[in-house]
């Protein structure tokens, strides 16, 4: 078995899931997350493999597993689709095959398996009162697809297979958003979040045409680890806006990064995204489609980058890339810093950690966004999973207060459409909560260090190293914008990150479903485990050089940086990025301590108060979905509607065709009423009646069949003009 | 000598005529068959002739001459060519399906079959005759028991009317043909009337030129030219079913064939110099006549004015002076021939049910009679030029002429073929589809055998035409050969 | 076998329209014989083209299973038939169709015989126009296509199907007569009509025309031109390209649920089929310089197309103007092909060229089966309205799955068959009209909009009451009509080379 094979193979497990799934069992629940389950432990297994072989081959950069056919013929060639494993596929395909499984498995228990299915339950809403999922058995199908899109993506050798995955998950996340297609919400989520990335998309497609006319091919290899290649391109004017071609490819690709990793300004989808049920959460927002994107940007990094060399002034599409990533960063914690509900504000949070890795790719710090990418993927996943098992038990808290939950604080609208006994009380409603720390021990340790990683708890975390890398690279490459933003990004992530850890698990309960709240089931908090273990250990891979004195080689740093086409440099030490981002974590979460750890039920924020409007406008997300609404959306469905088939097609073209048609019965009416009976007939015919009855006399003598008779009156007739004719004639 | 096929078919109906004539007028049923009978034979007859005739030879076959007036120079010679051949088995055709549809009639039955038989046998003698002065004497007969049957058995509110005016132009018409014929006798100095010898006459140019209107308009006036057409609706309104078949079936084809045989093969020259009038009046014909149609009410009328836009095709095909537009005015008036006789039929039996031609007054017709219906549309998509029936293949090389001969003429008349489509697509979404008004329900009975047969008949012929033209179009074109040998090669 | 092995394609063609007239000797009353006799029938074309398929060799040039024999040797037009990889996947693509609209149309209850005659007429008719290498014999299926297709709208359709069937049906007639006249004055031409030989002849034709006798002889250019123009306006409505595309809307929307498959799926076909069988071999000049004004309108009707059926309430008639749009890049595709004729850039032209074919082909499975889904739906709750339905996905699970993979398919998801021929088109097209293809993103975006909003309308949200109770859910009939074209959606996403690498060697030597 060649590891080409084997990589081969990934993907085709759940795919093969899904289908049985959806044709076979879906009537089965057990049989169905058996098969899911298995299949992705399958392919987690043939992925671990792969990886194991990868970091066991020297030089994996130079000799990269890979293998490819012919797909598409065209012309004399053809396109061909292949796989391929270098050291930044192997990383990726390690963290999404961990993140999946686990999330696989937590879904189980999410789902409340094994508990009987409530009567009052209905497809397409969520259960109440802790039954079985009605859609139990859908549920593992579409994850799976999801996994297959993922596994694809990150295995392809080349750009058309990867939007093939990019796409398929981009279905799932459809699909999966709005899994409880009942409720409204739910329902516009999952338009709202295909359409936005679908806008980020045809630029990609435009991108991948582009580049594909360009050099004639889609391979990675034959493009980004191509000198001349790259150098042709970055040559090459685009003739828009003076930018190189490779500039305006990589621009074009890259807004299908930010569609997809939900940057601004495509960024309004993704906590709308919140919809879908947490597994799904965990998987679009962690694990899978947004690390997608940004995967893509790192991938295609030489291309972004080309014609940009160390040191040298940013080109124009890096600079693009910089501003969105950062602005991203700060931006989307900002928002954070406002959301009650524990999993928006998780929502906000990835946005502004990706625009973290975007803006590392912006700025050229390579091997940092790669690092960032596998490390938040662990926490983020952690994070997630962790809100989840956090609303698991407090629907299973609201399910046995329902009784009294009457004197339950009223909190923020609850999603529409679901049972009644949860309309009063949000479940993922952080102010709802409180002390869970008792209630739900093991959920609350996970969640801590996920917590921590996200807020870049000095030495200990994941998130710490890798963040630290990006804000070193900003800052000792003279990015100083950069650095500031970024840094000050994280002071917020860490003050909103403890707002949310006080809040949940801290003090004391706010409300009867609070109280009421227990742990999860162990196939919910094992994965919990697995993931915290990573959120930590993930780090140690990729300390610098220079902080061991180089007795430990930065392993990550040599393995992912072999990815291209010459090693990049790491960071040089220095103290200043040091210091800001060991001050900006600590004294963020500090903070965040100290405002929000006394809320009294049925208080309102304490920051509300101090920041006053601001807040309000955080609280709006600065209103961009209102705005986009009246600027784009009104407008297009007016031009639709109105203006193409009302006013042009019914309008103009039928009034057209229509008026044609009339125009020529009038004109038979014309002929026949003015010309044909007045002229024609007067003239030809009738003349006067007097003429046809005189005729009429004068044939009726003729018509008794005596022929020769009126023949000779004929031949008299004939001759007088003969002899008239003859005269006329000489 | 040979068997006189041509001679028989032509003097069958006639000789059937006066029999009839003898018989008691109540025995309906006897006459009927015996006219049913006489017609078949006719039919068969002419059939025999089409499948005998030796296309690879081509020319003037079955020919049969003999004197008749030595005095004047006038023979009774028969023959027929590619081109008129169709022409007498059109006609057979038509008589035979003719009776079937006129079994009905109850009123002095013998006179009209004798009529109608009289006049057939006009009909086949025109297209047979190589002898003017008996092509002429045909004619005639051809023409006068029209003015009876129309305005004894004719439609009340205008027979009398629409009876005197046919007659009258046919009269006036044929005179001025005469006159050019009797010009042609004495100019060239042969003494003979014979068709082909005067062929040969060698007229001089000015002659032909001066005498080629008489004799041509003179027959086109029959052939419903602009601005001689009027007569034809109203007679086709007035006339009765049958009477409506032939006179638009066959007897428009008189004109023609005569004012292409009389007037075009024997004045070349005038034919040549007259022909871009005959253009610009066949083109007005084609469009007019279409226009005129589609604001028709009178489901007779929309037919009558069709039968003038078709007609119009066939002057077209003529004036083009070249072998593919003479050969698609063969084909066009052995094709509208069939489909105005079906279209008549059609019309008549809608009118014996719903005792009404207002095509608003009339609707859904299809629930009770779905045969007629399906027969009226595939009347409508031979008229239409709809490929896969015959009036395709005939218009097809008619335009073809018309590039030839003058492109912008073909893209004018082009304009009469969508016209057709509306006019007809509304006549049948109008009366067989549609919800059928309350009066009708239940008071629509089906058709009787006879009309069956004679549908199917026609039905057939358009679509064997259509969708395999070798039957006929070689044959034509035969024909067309010769004549354009005649007008050396237009 | 060697009879069927030489006249293979007889026995396609006329194997339809000689059931028909079996049929029409089975008695009125035996409704169920009647279509089971009919579905049976049009398995045997099916069949013979699936033969077809296989037996026809992509490598080997020209044009196979040719058939020559006199048909109307007086103006000089014969039977002559044959096919290239172009037209071999057309004539499966119409053989697969026919069977399952036959078996969709169970549901048809008045004038069966009289259905399932016009139904298989039309077959033979559409085949026709594949398989016709003589101009008069493409003319000839051309028009008579229409006959069968009026009376399927205008005897089954739904309220307002004479309107419909009216507009239909002058609309396609007035613009095939330019291309009649034009055939025409091609014939004369050049002396025959015989399409291999007018290729040679015509399109190399120079000098002044004069035999035409044409009151001034007029530079071969300037016929030409005309001439060309007389053939895109007759395809252009049949395609159809903006702004000629308004019947379809009306049409589809009243025909019957079989009548609006084949017509999306087929008979907008042969308007492209004439452009790439027709126009680019006979006017590659012309072609080449208007090649920019045709895929403007293709840019117009993928744009227009999108809003339009964006903004519909009736379920049918979005679909049916995703038809417009669809069509839209199949015309970009050909636009663009002709304009890079002889260019550096015939590679891009080739790839263009694929995938307008492809995309002719995808669209007939995709539009298919979208109007068979809609009628489905239609059948049970008597209404095309999107506002009436909502939230059906609880009552009709299986339905909404094969909904859902069936729109994702016409949306253009990667995976599924519409995206690989998009994609090549967009692919083609980018280096030669890089600002159209750019424009058409615009389209792309929007069909994403419709079609989410007609699965968003029909299954998503809060179930609509009225419809609680009702057995809404697809029957096992139809299921089976729909799932050979899905198993096609998918195989052409997954593995597209089977059927690309037919046509890419016919485009190929279009271009050789």
């Amino acid at each position: 078995m060649t590891p080409e094979l084997l990589t081969w193979l990934i993907p085709l497990p759940p795919i093969l899931a899904f289908a049985v799934i959806v044709l076979l069992t879906h009537r089965s629940n057990r049989l169905s997350h058996t098969l899911a389950v298995g299949a992705m432990f399958v392919s987690w297994g043939l992925a671990m493999t792969v990886f194991w072989a990868a970091i066991t081959t020297p030089e994996l950069g130079q000799r990269p597993f890979a293998s490819s056919i012919d797909w598409l013929p065209s012309g004399v060639e053809a396109l061909r689709i292949g796989i391929l494993i270098d050291p930044l596929s192997a990383i990726t395909l390690f963290f999404v095959a961990w993140t999946c499984l686990a999330i696989f498995v937590y879904s189980i228990g999410y789902h409340n398996y094994g508990k009987p299915r409530d009567p009052a339950d209905r497809a397409g809403l969520p259960p109440h009162k802790g039954g079985i999922e009605p859609m139990y058995a859908r549920f593992f199908a579409f994850i799976s697809l999801f996994a297959f899109g993922m596994l694809t993506l990150v295995i392809s050798d080349n750009l058309l297979l990867l939007f093939v995955g990019w796409e398929i998950m981009g279905l799932c996340s459809y699909l999966l958003i709005g899994f409880w297609y009942g409720k409204d919400s739910a329902k516009k989520a999952m338009v709202k979040a295909f359409i936005t990335t679908r806008v980020g998309d045809v630029f990609m497609l435009l991108g991948i045409a582009y580049l594909y006319s360009a050099t004639g091919t889609l391979n990675y290899r034959e493009i980004l680890f191509n000198e001349e290649v790259l150098h042709s391109l970055a040559e090459a004017p685009s003739g828009v806006l003076g930018m190189s071609a490779a500039g305006l490819i990589g621009l074009l690709l890259f807004l299908g990064t930010v569609g997809k990793s939900a940057q601004w300004p495509l960024h309004v989808w993704l906590p709308d995204a919140m919809e879908g049920p947490t597994p799904v959460s965990a998987m679009i927002h962690a694990a899978t489609m947004v690390s997608a994107g940004v995967y893509f940007a790192v991938r295609f990094f030489p291309l972004l980058t080309a014609g940009w060399a160390e040191g040298e002034p940013l080109t124009v599409t890096m600079r693009v890339v910089a501003f969105i990533g950062a602005f991203t960063a700060l931006f989307a914690a900002t928002i954070a810093l406002a959301q009650r509900d524990i999993k928006r504000v998780l929502a906000y949070s990835t946005i502004s950690q990706l625009g973290y890795m975007v803006a590392a790719v912006g700025i050229g710090a390579y091997v940092a966004a790669a690092f960032h990418l596998v490390t938040h993927a662990f926490f983020k996943a952690l994070l997630f999973l962790g809100s989840g098992s956090v609303i698991h038990g407090m629907e299973h808290g609201l399910a046995a207060s329902s009784t009294n939950a009457a004197q339950a604080m009223p909190g923020q609208e609850g999603p529409a459409g679901v049972h009644k006994a949860h309309a009063h009380v949000d479940a993922q409603d952080m102010f709802n909560m409180g002390g869970l720390r008792r209630k739900m021990p093991r959920t609350f340790v996970t969640f801590v260090i996920g917590g921590f990683a996200l807020a870049g708890f000095p030495l200990l975390t994941a998130g710490f190293w890798s963040k630290d890398e990006i804000l070193a690279d900003a800052f000792t490459n003279g990015h100083l914008a950069v650095f500031l933003t970024l840094a000050a990004a994280a002071l917020l992530t860490a003050f909103y990150t403890m707002r949310q850890i006080t809040l949940t698990f801290l003090g004391e309960p706010r409300t009867e479903a609070a109280r009421h709240a227990h742990e999860s089931t162990a196939t919910m908090t094992v994965p919990l485990l697995v993931l915290a273990v990573f959120s930590v250990a993930a780090g140690w891979v990729g300390i610098p050089e220079s902080w061991t004195g180089g007795r430990v080689p930065n392993w990550f740093h040599s393995f992912v940086g072999g990815t291209l086409l010459e090693h990049p440099p790491a960071a040089p030490f220095h103290w200043a990025p040091l210091l800001t981002s060991v001050g900006v974590s600590l004294g963020g979460l500090l903070l965040g301590w100290l405002v929000y750890r006394r809320v009294a039920a049925g208080a309102p924020d304490p920051a509300r108060k101090p920041l006053g409007f601001v807040y309000t406008v955080l609280e709006r997300k600065y209103g961009f979905d209102e705005f986009y609404d009246w600027a784009f959306v009104r407008p297009a469905y007016w031009f639709a509607e109105t203006f193409s088939y009302l006013w042009i097609d019914r309008g103009v073209i039928d009034g057209i065709l229509h008026a044609v048609a009339r125009t020529a019965l009038r004109l038979g009416s014309i002929f026949r009423n003015y010309f044909d009976k007045p002229v024609v007939n007067g003239l030809m015919g009738d003349g006067t009646a007097s003429v046809v009855k005189w005729a009429g006399r004068q044939l009726r003598a003729v018509q008794t069949g005596r022929v020769q008779q009126y023949l000779i009156a004929g031949l008299i007739v004939t001759g007088i003009l003969l002899s008239y004719v003859l005269v006329v004639r000489p | 000598m040979t068997f006189p096929i041509l001679s028989i078919i032509a003097f069958t109906p006639i000789t059937t005529g006066i029999v009839l004539l003898f018989l008691p007028g109540e025995r309906k049923t006897l006459i009927r068959w015996v006219a049913l009978a006489a017609a078949t034979l006719a039919l068969a007859l002419s059939l025999v002739a089409y499948l005998g005739y030796d296309r690879a030879a081509a020319g003037y076959q079955f020919e049969q001459q003999v004197p008749w007036i030595p005095a004047l120079g006038i023979s009774y010679h028969v023959g027929v060519d590619g081109i008129s051949l169709p022409l007498v088995l059109l006609t057979g055709i038509v008589i035979f399906t003719g009776v079937l549809i006129s079994w009905g009639i109850d009123d002095r039955p013998r006179e009209f079959f004798a009529f109608l038989f009289i006049l057939a046998t006009g009909v086949f003698g025109v297209f047979i005759s190589l002898d003017f002065f008996q092509l002429f004497f045909f004619y005639e007969i051809a023409v006068f028991p029209m003015y009876l049957l129309i305005a004894i058995w004719g439609w009340q509110v205008t027979r009398e009317y629409a009876a005197m005016k046919l007659t009258l132009y046919l009269f006036i018409g044929s005179m001025v043909a005469l006159v050019g014929g009797l010009a042609m006798y004495f100019a060239s100095g042969l003494g003979t009337f014979d068709l082909l010898e005067l062929e040969r006459a060698g007229f001089s140019p000015e002659f032909q030129r001066f005498w080629f209107p008489f004799v041509f308009f003179g027959f086109a006036v029959l052939g419903g030219i602009f601005p001689f057409h009027n007569w034809s609706p109203d007679g086709h309104v007035a006339a009765p079913t049958a009477v409506s078949m032939f006179h638009a079936g066959v007897l428009m084809k008189l004109g023609a064939f005569a004012a292409l045989r009389v007037g075009i093969m024997l004045l070349p020259e005038g034919a040549r110099l007259w022909s871009p009038l005959i253009l610009g009046l066949a083109t007005v014909n084609v469009v007019y006549g279409a226009f005129i149609a589609m604001v028709q009410t009178d489901f007779k009328y929309v037919i009558g004015f069709s039968s003038v836009s078709h007609m119009g095709l066939v002057m077209l095909g003529f004036a083009t002076l070249n072998r593919d537009g003479l050969t698609g005015a063969g084909l066009q008036m052995f094709s509208h021939g069939v489909m105005t006789a079906l279209f008549f039929a059609v019309v008549g039996m809608v009118y014996d049910r719903a005792h009404t031609r207002e095509i608003p007054k009339l609707g859904g017709f299809v629930k009770a009679m779905p045969l007629v219906a399906v027969a009226f549309i595939i009347g409508g998509l031979v008229s239409m030029g709809m490929p896969g029936f015959s009036g395709f293949i005939a218009e097809f090389p008619i335009f073809l002429g018309l590039w030839q001969r003058q492109p912008v003429v073909a893209l004018i008349a082009a304009l009469g073929i969508v016209i057709t489509a509306a006019y007809i697509m509304r006549v049948v979404g109008r009366v067989f589809f549609g919800t059928m008004p309350a009066e009708f329900e239940g008071h629509i009975g089906a058709i009787p055998w006879q009309d069956r047969i004679a549908l199917v008949i026609l039905a057939g012929i358009l679509i064997l035409v259509g969708i395999y033209p070798s039957v006929m179009a070689p044959l034509v074109g035969s024909g067309a050969e010769a004549v354009v040998r005649i007008l050396g090669g237009a | 076998m060697e009879f069927l092995q030489s006249h293979l394609l007889s026995l396609i063609l006329f194997s339809p329209a000689v059931g028909a007239l079996l049929i029409l000797v089975l008695p009125k009353e035996k409704t169920a014989w009647i279509r089971w006799a009919a579905f049976l029938i049009s398995l045997i074309p099916f069949g013979l083209s699936l033969w077809l398929w296989a037996a026809y060799d992509p490598s080997q040039p020209g044009y196979q299973f040719v058939e020559q024999a006199a048909w109307y040797p007086t103006v000089r037009s014969s039977y002559h038939v044959g096919v290239d990889g172009i037209s071999v996947s057309m004539v499966l693509l119409t053989t697969l169709l026919t069977p399952l609209s036959l078996l969709i149309s169970w549901s048809i209850a008045e004038n069966v015989r009289s259905y399932m005659v016009l139904f298989l007429l039309l077959e033979t008719g559409m085949l026709g126009v594949f398989l016709a290498l003589d101009l008069l014999l493409f003319f000839v299926f051309w028009e008579v296509g229409l006959v069968p297709m009026y009376f399927l709208i205008n005897q089954w359709g739904s309220a307002n199907r004479a309107y419909a069937s009216f507009k239909f049906l002058i609309y396609t007639m007035a613009g095939s007569l330019g291309l009649l006249l034009a055939i025409q004055m091609i014939g004369v031409a050049s002396g025959t009509f015989d399409l291999i030989t007018i290729t040679e002849r015509w399109a190399t034709l120079d000098g002044p025309l004069t035999l035409l006798g044409l009151p001034i002889t007029l530079p071969i250019g300037t016929v030409k031109a005309v001439a060309f123009w007389a053939f895109v306006i007759a395809f252009a409505i049949k395609v159809p390209i903006w702004p000629f595309h308004t019947w379809l809307p009306d049409a589809h929307t009243e025909a019957p649920t079989a009548g609006s498959m084949i017509l999306a799926g087929v008979l907008l076909k042969l308007g492209a089929y004439g452009f790439l069988r027709l126009v680019l071999p006979l006017y590659p000049e012309q072609a080449q310089i208007y090649a920019g004004v045709l895929g403007l309108l293709a840019v117009l009707a993928i744009i227009f197309g999108a809003f339009a059926s964006w903004g519909q309430d009736d379920f049918k008639r979005l679909v049916a103007y995703s038809s417009v749009n669809h069509m839209g890049f199949v015309v970009l595709g050909i636009a663009a092909a002709a304009f890079a004729r002889g260019s550096l850039s015939e590679g891009d032209a080739v790839f263009a060229l694929n995938g307008a074919v492809l995309q002719m082909f995808n669209h007939g499975l995709s539009a298919a089966g979208m109007f068979l889904l809609v009628g489905v739906i239609y059948e049970r709750t008597h209404t095309r309205s999107l506002k009436e339905w909502g939230g059906l996905f609880p009552l009709m699970p299986i339905y909404g799955g094969i909904l859902i993979f069936t729109a994702m398919a016409s949306l253009g998801l990667p995976g599924l068959n519409g995206f690989v021929s998009e994609f090549m088109v967009v692919r083609g097209a980018w280096p030669i009209f890089t600002l159209y293809t750019a424009l058409s993103m615009i389209g792309l975006l929007i069909t994403g909009a419709y079609i989410l909003k007609g699965i968003k309308l029909v299954l998503h949200g809060p179930m609509n009451e009225k419809w609680a109770g009702h057995r809404l859910e697809i029957s096992r009939r139809e299921v089976i009509a729909i799932a050979p074209l899905m198993a096609l959606m998918l195989l052409i996403g997954v593995w597209p080379s089977w059927i690309v690498g037919v046509i890419n060697q016919t485009v190929m030597r279009l271009f050789g």
